[in-house]
């Protein structure tokens, strides 16, 4: 499937703006300067004050932490271990999913998040929809408020199961397995959702560059629509919770219709297979409107039982 | 409607079964599903037919033996926990 990819994506608009590489924007290590100069002016004063005593010690260097030659080949037989075990984990995750593309989905910042969650709850005055590309790569959250990220749905789908738990104990209904209940549900209607989007992407034979991540994030998105809901339906009762429903179903589904139409139906010109497709855009079609009218029965389902 | 993830691998394995046991000869070929009737064009764009049955032809090859393992192992616990 990726030569198809290659046709499609050699033809989209580029961005004015020219990025840094993605490699060094994914992530800024900030971590390494700050201990050195730390340990250095810890280290010192310890050495002026016992450096007679350790002048008896078998002439350890000043930086030994153990002044016991054993002890410290031990450790650092210990960490040469650690460090081995850590390659085997990393090598075996990485024939799964691959690490990269899931730092990809978490490469955000605050700006990023401010803006997507504007963009959520109320998508109508956004303009420019599609996601920019950097020579074929596709630009981090960082750089390109259209692209999905993972981080998002995750802080949302935590915060929607404490705010399960907390509405379930405003009513007294609370137990400790209804939390790992309300999760799992969640969690398998997800899985569900996603699972369906790929088999009917896969039948239909759409291709296009939306990957498994991509797909949860989008399905993700839903619990910001579900926190919205339970909040106003805990604020304002249950007229409240019908009007946060309405408000955040329409905002989600303009959301998901707009942004998953630039990704599964292609323009006409920008068609490189010849008479085009045996699919019928109509299918395409369908399958947007499908999963843009499944947002607010699943939210309902969902809430519903967390607001009388 | 609550799902635990226990009922969700439940799921997936009853599933998997299902297409598992779906014989080329005996039953997919009486409707017209055999092998020899599911690659009909030769462009890049199989139609919907075509796509569900190399999905079943590919979960069938690939997810035999492990599925051997996971019923034998289901077995073994229903019978041992109830």
């Amino acid at each position: 499937m990726d030569l198809p990819h290659q046709g499609y994506r050699a033809t989209k608009p580029r961005a004015r703006a020219a990025p840094p590489t993605a490699d060094s924007v994914l992530f800024d290590d900030t971590s390494s300067a700050a201990p050195a100069m730390n340990s250095q002016g810890y280290y010192t004063p310890g050495y002026n004050m016992a450096g007679p005593s350790n002048d008896m010690q078998g002439g350890a260097g000043p930086n030994n932490l153990f002044a016991d030659p054993m002890a410290n080949a031990a450790m650092m037989y210990g960490s040469s271990l650690a460090n081995q075990g850590k390659d085997i984990v990393n090598k075996e995750i990485s024939r799964f999913m691959s690490i990269n593309k899931l730092k990809y989905f978490f490469a955000v910042d605050t700006r990023y998040v401010m803006k997507k969650l504007m963009i959520l709850m109320f998508p109508y005055t956004h303009q420019d929809w599609e996601v920019r590309y950097h020579r074929d790569t596709p630009l981090t959250p960082r750089q390109d408020v259209n692209a999905p990220d993972l981080y998002i749905p995750t802080m949302a789908f935590i915060t929607y199961i404490l705010l399960a738990g907390m509405a379930l104990g405003i009513q007294k209904r609370f137990s400790p397995e209804v939390l790992g209940l309300c999760a799992s549900t969640a969690l398998v209607w997800v899985i569900i959702e996603v699972l369906v989007m790929l088999l009917s992407l896969y039948l239909l034979t759409v291709h296009s560059d939306l990957s498994t991540f991509d797909l949860i994030a989008y399905s993700g998105y839903k619990y910001v629509g579900m926190i919205f809901t339970v909040l106003c339906g805990l604020l304002f009762g249950s007229d409240g919770y019908y009007v946060g429903l309405a408000w955040s179903s329409c905002a989600l589904m303009f959301f998901i219709v707009r942004s998953l139409k630039m990704k599964i139906i292609p323009s006409l010109s920008t068609d490189t297979m010849g008479t085009g497709s045996s699919t019928k855009p109509q299918f395409r079609l369908y399958i947007t409107v499908v999963t843009a009218v499944f947002q607010p029965i699943i939210i309902y389902w969902l809430t519903s039982h967390l607001v009388r | 409607m609550a799902f635990t993830l226990y009922s969700l691998i439940q799921t997936a394995i009853l599933c998997i079964n299902a297409v598992a046991v779906l014989h080329e000869e005996r039953f997919l070929s009486k409707f017209g599903w055999g092998v020899d009737q599911g690659v009909g064009g030769f462009g890049d764009d199989p139609g919907v037919k075509a796509q569900i049955l190399t999905l079943i032809r590919s979960v069938r090859t690939v997810m035999r033996v492990p599925l051997i393992i996971v019923n034998a192992a289901c077995i073994v616990l229903l019978l041992l926990f109830g």
